[in-house]
Parts: C-alpha cells; structure tokens; sequence
C-alpha cells in the first residue's frame, strides 16, 4: 500500500484499485498520490487482468480534486508547469492500459478527480443523490489541467464540456450519464456489479451528438469562441477573473490537436495558478475550509431546532435548518404570522431539492408551532424576534423555563449587546449569539456573538451547530455592529454621502464593481431596505461616531425605502434597479473605488485592533463571506498588505484633509504595518 | 346476542391527550392535504407536547378508509413522517365509519394485553382525495391497446371505444353505497325514517341545532383547544372548520331537496354529515407509562362494543352497540353524562333516540326487559356534530371520543359515551372515564 493506494485481484481476474488517503475525510490527488498512482499501474499491468476498477475506500466520496492546499504558495509557473506536465504522463499511462478500466464514483468526483475518472475507459457513478460530478476549478481561478478539458470535450462534445468547466457545476449521476461523462448511472449497492459487466461485456463507446462535434470544427471556434466570452462577461470581468476568458481562449486555439490541448492546458493553467486571482482564490477556498473544520467529535449534534419569531430571518432560518435535516418547530405570537414563514419555507424546499420524497420530509421536518411546545425539545433555541431589548427579555423570561437544561440560547439579534440581553437569564453561560445574514439561503457566514463572560465551550457549540448545518462561522466580540455590519456600514455611507454631493448613483455602484464587488453600495442599500439600512447606521452612529447622511432619513421618511417599496435611490422595475448608462473614466472609478474600500478597510483594521476577530485572516474570512469582498482580492486585510499599508495610508490621510474625520486612519494601521504581511500560505 | 366483553378491569388504559386537523369541508376537486398529511399535522403536533420522545412509543394505530394510491397502509407512512422511530410498528384498520374509533380500540387491546406502554391512534380521511377510477369495460379496453402492435389493429380497437367506456367510477359515492343491498347511506336513513316516523322537520330542526351548537362551541373556543392548525404548501393558513354555516335557518334547509329517494325522501344534504377531510389522532397510555413519564390524562376506557344489524338498518347501529355496555354496567341513560352519537344523518340519530325508549324495540331486537330512559338531548352532542362539522369517515370515531373527553372535563361528568353508526350493518360504542371527576367505575 502506497500513498493509500492498494491493488487486489478477484477470482475474475480483475484487479480493483482501492483509494484510501490515510489521514484524510475526503480523497484529494496530491503529487505524492499521483506518482504512487504511477507505480500501481505498472503493478497492475503485470498481472496482465482482465480489467481494472479504481474506486474509492472513503465514505465522502471518490476524489474531491486536487490538493488545493499544495496550490497555495506555488509562485513559480515553471515548477506548476512541471507539476501538470507529469500528471499528463500518469494519466495517459492510465489511458493506455491494454485492458479496459472502469472508475467507480460515489459522492464527489471533482476537478482531478473527475479528470483521472475520464482518463479510464468507462465511468459507472451511482444514483444517490450525493453523487456530485463536476469540474469546480473555475471558481479557484483555474481551469482543468490534468487533461480534463482535451477529455471533457472527446467524451461529451466541445458546447457541453465547455459549459461544465465555465459554469462548476455539479451533475448527479443520471445528468452525467445524459450528457455522456459517465457510461453506467445505477444504485450505489450495484456499483461493483457494474464494474464487472462493463469489463465483460465492453460497450463500443458512442461519439458526441453531431451538434456537439461541429462546434469544434476549426471554422467555427472563433465564433462559438465569441459567444461564450460574450455570455460569461455578463457575469464576472476578464480584468477580475481571467480563468475563464483563458479557458476558452486555450480551447480555441487548441481544440484541433491532442498535443496542443496538453501543451495549452500546461501552459495556461501554470501561469493562471500561480498569479495573483487564483491565489487570493485559493486562499479564500482554504479559509473557508478553516472555518468548516471544528472537532466533530467534541460536540454532540444538534438533532431539534427552536426557533422563535416567524418574519423572514426566523422563518429563513428555520426552512434552512429543515432542509439541512434538522426537525425544527418555528413559534410566533398567533398562527396567522406563521403562514409567509410555511410559503417561504416550501419554496425553498421546491427550488432546492427535487427529489420528491426528500422534499415531502423536509416539510415534514418544519413544523409551525403557535404554540412553542418545541422550545421543550430543542437542542438549540434561536430567538429572532425584532430588534427590542425588552421584548426579547421577556421573551427569555418565558422561554428559558421551558428550555432542556442543557439546550443553548441563541440570539439572532444584529446589534444588541449581549450582556443587555443575559441580564435576567438564569443560565447566562449557555446564551450567545447567532447572527445570520439575509437571506439565509444565499449567505454562508454566521457571526457567532460572545462576550468576555461567554464560556469557550458554548461559543464552540454554537461554532458547531452552525457548521452542522452548512455555514460557516466566525466567532465575534459582542461589539457594536459585530464585524459584518461594522465595517459594512462605513463603506454604504460613504456611498449614500457621495450621492448627496451630487455623484450619479450608477457611477459610484460602477466604481464598487470595478474595484471587485459583487454589487454597488446604493443598489446593495436599495435591496437590503434603506429602512434597515438607517436602522443600522443610527445604532451605530453613537459608538463609532458615523454622520448618518440626511438623505437616507429623508428617503425613508417618505417611505421610499428601495426595492421593496419599487422606489429608493433607484426606481425599481421588475426587481432591477433602472441605471443611466455611466461614462467610466477609469481614474475617477478608482478615486470613487478608494472612498467607498479605505472607509471600509479602514474599520476592518479598527476591527483586528479592538480583537472584535481574532484573527487578521479570520477578518478576510468573515467580511468576504459576509458582504461579499471581491474574493479575488483575498480580503480586505490582505489586499491593504498587499497593496502596501504606506501607500493606503497616505492615501487616508490625503482624503482625510480634504473630507474630515471620517478618513482619519485606525491605530491599527500601525500594528499591520509592524506586522508587514498577513501570513502567506506555506 | 352479542359478543363477549372484554376484560377492561384487568389493567387501566388511559387517554393522556389528542388532538384533530380543522374540519375541512370537501369541495369537488382534491382539497390541499391528503390524508397523510392531515395525519402528520396532528400528529407531529401531539408528540411535541408530549415530555416523552416519539421513539418510546410502541405502537402507532390509524383508521382510514379510503387511503390515497402513495398511502398503502396509511399509519405506517404517517407515523414514519410525523418522526416515529423506524422501529415503532404500525397498522392502519378499516371498520368503515367507525375506523377510528376502531384504531383507539384496537390500540388500547395492545396495552390492554400488556404488550404496550404506550399507542398512538386515531383517525385520518380525506375525502376530496377519494380516487376517481377508470370502469372494467376501459381496463380491458387499455389492455387490448396495449397488445395492439399494428396500426390496423389500433384503428380496429379505437373504433371499438365508447363514450361509456369513460365513464368514471367515483370510489366516494361507491363507498357510500352499501355494497350487499345496493342501498345508499342515504337510503338507509330513509328507511330508518319511514319506520319511526320522523318527520322532515325534525331532522331539519336537528341539523340546525347542529350548526347551532357548534357555532356557540366555536365562539366559546372549545374547538380551537382541541385542534392544530394547517398550512398548506402555498403558505394558507386553515385554522377554522369550514363545514359551519352559521347563518343557516330552517327556511333556508327546507328549501333542499331530497338526494337519495327522489323526489319524495327527507333526507337533503343539509340534515346529513358533510364530505369531509380531517384527522384526529389521540394518546394511549398504561398505568406505568403515566406515571414513569407523570403524564396528564384525560380519562380511561371503561367498555366498549361492537354490534352488527341489517345492512338496511345500518343507523340503528349505536343502539345495538351501547346497550350492552349499560345492561353489563346496570347503568341507565341518566348515569350518562354526555353523549357523542355520530350524525351520520339527523334521521339516523333521531331513530336511534326513539328505538332507545321503545319498549317493543328493546324487547323485540335488543332483548331487554325494557326500554331505557330517553337520553337527554342537553346531554348529547352538546357542541354539535357531524351535519355541521362534517365527517371524515376515519376520523370521525377518533373525533368524537376525544370530543367527549373535552366534554367531560368541562361541565366536570364522569361518564361519557361515544357511538357510531358503521355502514354495513354495525355500531361500535365506547365508555369512557372522566378521571379527574372522583370516583370509580
């Protein structure tokens, strides 16, 4: 057994090649596991079987891709090159084996892992829905490179591979067996026997339809080319993330030949994984996974939600503890309030899981509950009531009592000091807070809210049951704001306070795109509800000493609220805001783009430095998957290192003399200074 | 003659608590739930009460009827959604009408043989799922098609299709039908009418009181207490039954027209049960289950009965069933303190209170001595029945016992007695114990 590999041959003769990574939850394909891989082939090839299967020992799945972690911190494109060019050895080795191999997938089989899948002959993946087959590189600003986009194309055709790399989608076995990436889709329990028919009874493989064969014609790339680039520039900008761009330059160019296809993938995806984008990607993939991983073992799961308050953020986060396969009760004062909570719930269910049977138990799971008999039962009790400090009080005051002794207590709340809330608990040592993000569905952080009084261990299973149940959390000091909302607000008032001298609206939402967000300040204002958005700035106006500009009180008293009331900066039609075309000078963008992120780097800094986050990389992490910031950037704390914290801070202080306080620099600044650099990856 | 009792006194069963879906009155096309549904909704809610987890129940009980096509066995599949334990064994019965007074009998035997602790069973229907079902003649006629290969031979069979062929058969109105004597429910309560005598106004007079009494009922929030409310996929909320006409009069019921004997008959579908959907599911419970888990309860089962009559007579059925439950208890009526007697028909009620103190009928059919004291009306149904509530056939029995229990608790009585009439020929009755009164049985 070499690198978890171990190679047994049946009575048959067939030699089933076992994957096992020691150490590990999932396989992944490191450059160790390759050349292990290697050897076993030569083994197997010895033995002269009748076929060889290659399958997966783990329950995960088969293989989740590459080592990503070994991506980070690669910086030369000669030695990723040389790293891609001996994975196209092993692969083509496997390729060329006389006798027919089969992979055998269950769960994931991603990036590498679906390449070295493609590199055998045939492809059996059960139907459980957990099966997940697709090519995630793009979003990690690469794109296959084992060979994958030279063997996607030959197996399913040049439109549908092209469109699986671009869009990192993921099929379950039956669409992969549509689309011809896999040749047999059947139930787990009959894999093996799969295994066994296709090497004894070899199917004649069948080309891609037509259709998908023509688009390659050399004629006709250029065109097909253009469409493509055309439709994923609606989506994401070259300048921002060029993998895409590049990877359907590379097939143009090289969808002809064999050898050009492995020359163009080396070449390319060398130098897009060690520059910058891909890096900042990966940094922030590996992040993700730091607040993924938690000692499972050290807390029992949570097996019964309670949740209290049925508007959209306790209705949303009930629905999401049921289809995440948490029986949940969600109580409201009468049980009129509940019913937006049960349509909202179900269209959920429905836009989600399209097994029906699997949809019929997750309503089953949701359980409205007028009455608050689940608060018994529950593990976890979340309140999300509105935001009142005595309201949620007396609201504990009932709910406590009822409470398992052991349950925990958490507040959704998203600005209440804790220690305010705790004051009448009877067992304050088991209250935090949980502060999701609307909507639910959509956002994958949760702050998790303590105070210096909070025991370690309730923090760790609050950390817990929001991994359980597939977000990501982020332990904060019960500070104003938390971090998401702290370092948000500055950056949207300084948004709104630049409309009210006069700049166009589109042009400051143009200059937070070009900068890397996701979406504009005045747009992002207007879909949140500037309501709540001028809730938040004047509970945070008092501790941070923010001017809360006049215009977002005047629109709200006129009750032009944003989307939701069709009209709030923008007019709204048809859920968009309508946007005169905006004449973008790239240096005026970049002044605008500098108001809008040092406001918002600047209190990301304050953050670190009053310990609200521990952590400079666990800052990153929180406002990336909190607001948004342009992952490619690899975080706010990370792009001011990197784009020089002397720079930033003479910029600060320029916009300081010319606009006031609001631009005066952190001290913290200094700290980041002395440290230099965020850690880099190893 | 009549079958011989069962051995109540040996171990107490008690009812802890139940609970039902609101009443929903059937309207043609298939209403929101089906009958699992319903089940789950009463279901999930009652175990969430409960200080117990569902896993420590041993056995799950449900009455239904007619179950949709994805429900086979119909209390296994609820019991699984509701979030039973896969290990918890359970059975749907059939006893039409009567199912779900059936499946709290035949739950409380478990614990009665001692094999359970604790049982949860009831009653689920939904009508307006009842299937519509293609006739023999089209089965076969699709069975030919099938082995159809040529298109001469599809033109052939096509030309051999008629519009009778099409005809639907509606499983409802078949169920209703009494498949031995071809005579609908209907028709049964018209025979029952024409040989007491009972008149077209006073069912009229009866199914108002009905509506009447279920109205103060409502008004006084004694439904809301036993009911959990339903949501429905597009996020409506059904909190209310919706069979209650509070504004109907006796004009506006005399204006119906009889259904079953055209044109002569008195019975209308004012002063009969509604179609209805609906669940209603209660807890069983042994001495030791209370009191290892300190549950409150409701009242124990002291009696019960089963009886068969002619299929024509099938109304009657209460009758047959309740006095031997009194004769073996040397009860009489006034030792009754509150009655549920299902209204399947207010003829059919009304017939069962006229041959309860007919001396010839006690002598000659029940064979008493005598006749028993005439129930008292204040007594019986005092919240209204199944004209204004509707009936649910699986879930009536279920109903009204869990009814009588609230009845009990509150004016304080001791005894109470719930009956139905079971088309086919049968009633089943069931004695229960208010506990809470003091005293013994």
């Amino acid at each position: 057994m070499k690198s978890g590999w171990r190679l047994e041959t049946d009575p048959r003769n067939i030699g089933w090649l076992h994957f096992d990574l020691p150490g590990r939850g999932a396989n992944v394909l490191t450059a160790e596991v390759l050349e292990a891989l290697e050897e076993m082939l030569l083994e197997a090839a010895q033995q002269r079987p009748k076929g060889l299967v290659i399958l997966s020992d783990k329950a995960s799945g088969f293989i989740a891709g590459a080592d990503v972690k070994a991506f980070a911190g690669l910086r030369d494109p000669a030695e990723a090159e040389a790293l891609i060019r001996r994975a196209h050895q092993i692969f083509q080795r496997l390729e060329a084996l006389s006798f027919p191999t089969v992979a055998l997938i269950h769960g994931y089989c991603l990036g590498g892992g679906l390449e070295l899948a493609l590199a055998c002959r045939y492809r059996a993946a059960a139907t459980e829905p957990d099966t997940r087959i697709g090519f995630p590189e793009i979003r990690l600003g690469i794109f296959p490179g084992f060979g994958g986009t030279l063997r996607s194309v030959r197996r399913m055709g040049h439109l549908r591979a092209l469109e699986l790399m671009l869009s990192a989608r993921n099929l379950d076995a039956r669409r992969a067996r549509r689309v011809g990436l896999v040749d047999l889709a059947v139930p787990r329990r009959q894999l093996r026997n799969a295994a066994i028919d296709l090497i004894e009874n070899p199917p004649v493989a069948a080309d891609p339809p037509l259709r998908q064969r023509l688009a390659g014609w050399r004629p006709v790339r250029p065109a097909v080319a253009a469409l493509l680039k055309r439709k994923v520039s609606r989506k994401v900008r070259p300048e921002h993330y060029p993998a895409p761009f590049r990877l359907i330059d590379h097939w143009r160019r090289n969808a002809g030949s064999r050898s050009a296809m492995y020359r163009g993938e080396a070449e390319t995806v060398a130098r897009l994984l060690t520059g910058e984008p891909a890096q900042n990607l990966i940094r922030v993939f590996l992040l993700q996974d730091r607040l993924k991983s938690g000692d499972a073992a050290a807390v029992p799961r949570v097996r019964r939600i309670h949740v209290v308050g049925g508007g959209v953020m306790g209705g949303d986060i009930a629905a999401w503890c049921a289809l995440r396969g948490l029986p949940v009760t969600l109580q409201d004062r009468t049980p009129e309030d509940l019913g937006r909570a049960v349509q909202r719930a179900h269209a959920l269910f429905r836009k989600r899981i399209g097994d029906p049977y699997l949809r019929q138990k997750a309503s089953d799971r949701f359980i409205p509950d007028p009455e608050g008999a689940g608060a018994a039962k529950a593990d976890v009790a979340i309140e999300a009531i509105y935001e009142n400090e005595q309201a949620k009080r007396a609201l504990y005051a009932d709910l406590e009592p009822r409470m398992k002794s052991d349950a925990l207590l958490a507040t959704n709340t998203s600005g209440i000091p804790l220690e305010l809330l705790s004051r009448d608990l009877a067992h304050p040592e088991r209250f935090v807070g949980l502060h999701f993000f609307n909507p639910v569905a959509k956002m994958p952080l949760v702050e998790v809210v303590h105070d210096e009084t909070t025991p370690p261990a309730t923090v760790e299973r609050a950390a817990a049951f929001a991994r359980q149940i597939g977000k990501l959390p982020l332990p904060v000091r019960s500070r104003p704001g938390f971090l998401v909302n702290r370092v948000l607000m500055p950056y949207l008032l300084e948004a709104v306070t630049l409309l009210e001298e006069g700049v166009d609206a589109g042009l400051i939402d143009e200059a937070a795109l070009a900068f890397g967000m996701p979406m504009g300040p005045i747009e992002l204002a207007d879909t949140v509800g500037l309501d709540i958005a001028l809730a938040v700035a004047q509970e945070l106006a008092a501790p941070f000493g923010l001017e809360v500009p006049e215009i977002l009180q005047r629109k709200v008293e006129r009750k032009r609220l944003g989307k939701k009331s069709g009209e709030g900066f923008y007019s709204w039609k048809e859920g968009r805001p309508v946007k005169k075309p905006a004449g973008a000078d790239p240096q005026r963008l970049s002044r605008l783009a500098d108001h809008l992120v040092l406001r918002l780097v600047n209190e990301a800094v304050a953050c670190l430095r009053e310990g609200v986050v521990e952590e400079p990389e666990l800052v990153d992490a929180g406002v990336i998957f909190g607001t948004g910031f342009a992952p490619f950037l690899g975080g706010p704390l990370h792009w001011a290192v990197h784009q020089g914290v002397d720079d930033l801070l003479s910029r600060l202080h320029e916009l300081e003399a010319r606009h006031g306080d609001r631009f005066r620099a952190d001290p913290g600044w200094q700290r980041l200074k002395s440290a230099k650099t965020i850690p880099e990856e190893p | 003659m009549s079958l011989p009792a069962l051995p109540w006194e040996r171990r107490p069963v008690y009812l802890v608590d139940g609970l039902r879906t609101p009443f929903l009155k059937a309207g043609g096309a298939p209403g929101p739930f089906r009958a699992a549904d319903l089940a789950v909704a009463a279901g999930r809610a009652l175990l969430l009460r409960q200080p117990f987890e569902a896993s420590a129940l041993d056995a799950v009980v449900l009455g239904c009827v007619s179950s949709g096509p994805d429900e086979a066995n119909i209390g296994r599949v609820a019991a699984l959604r509701m979030g039973c334990s896969e290990k918890t064994p359970a059975m749907t019965v059939q006893r039409n009408c009567a199912s779900g007074l059936q499946a709290v009998e035949t739950g409380a035997l478990e614990i009665l043989c001692g094999r359970a602790q604790l049982v949860l069973a009831g009653g689920t229907e939904a009508m307006s799922h009842h299937p519509v079902m293609l006739g023999e003649k089209m089965v076969a006629w699709l069975a030919q098609w099938n082995r159809a290969r040529t298109t001469g031979e599809r033109l052939r069979r096509l030309s051999k299709l008629r519009p009778a062929h099409l005809a639907p058969i509606v499983a409802l109105l078949r169920g209703l039908t009494d498949p031995v004597t071809g005579l609908s429910m209907g028709q049964t309560a018209e025979e029952l009418a024409e040989r007491f005598g009972i008149r077209r106004e006073a069912m009229d007079r009866f199914a108002l009181r009905s509506h009447r009494r279920l109205l103060r009922a409502r008004d006084e929030g004694f439904l809301r207490e036993e009911s959990v409310p339903l949501y429905d996929g597009r996020g409506r909320l059904h909190l209310e039954d919706t069979g209650l006409r509070p504004d109907t009069s006796l004009e506006a019921l005399a204006t119906l027209h009889p259904v079953f004997d055209r044109p002569v008959g008195k019975v209308t579908a004012g002063n009969s049960a509604q179609i209805t959907d609906g669940a209603c599911l209660l807890l069983l419970a042994s001495e030791e289950a209370v009191e290892k888990h300190d549950l409150p309860v409701l009242g124990r089962i002291l009696d019960s009965q089963w009886a068969g009559l002619s299929p024509r007579l099938m109304g009657l059925g209460p009758v047959h069933a309740m006095a031997p439950i009194l004769e073996r208890r040397q009860l009489d009526s006034d030792d009754i303190d509150a009655w549920e007697i299902n209204e399947a028909f207010a003829a059919q009620v009304l017939a069962c209170l006229a041959a309860w103190r007919d001396e010839t009928f006690c002598r000659d059919e029940l064979g008493l001595e005598g006749p028993f004291s005439p129930i008292d009306e204040e007594r019986l149904n005092v919240d209204g029945g199944a004209i204004a509530l509707g009936h649910p056939v699986g879930a009536s029995g279920a109903r009204i016992l869990l009814h009588l229990l609230r009845v009990l608790r509150r004016t304080g009585g001791r005894l109470g007695m719930a009956s139905l009439c079971i088309g086919g020929g049968q009633g089943g009755a069931m004695l229960v114990e208010n506990t809470s009164a003091g005293g013994g049985a």
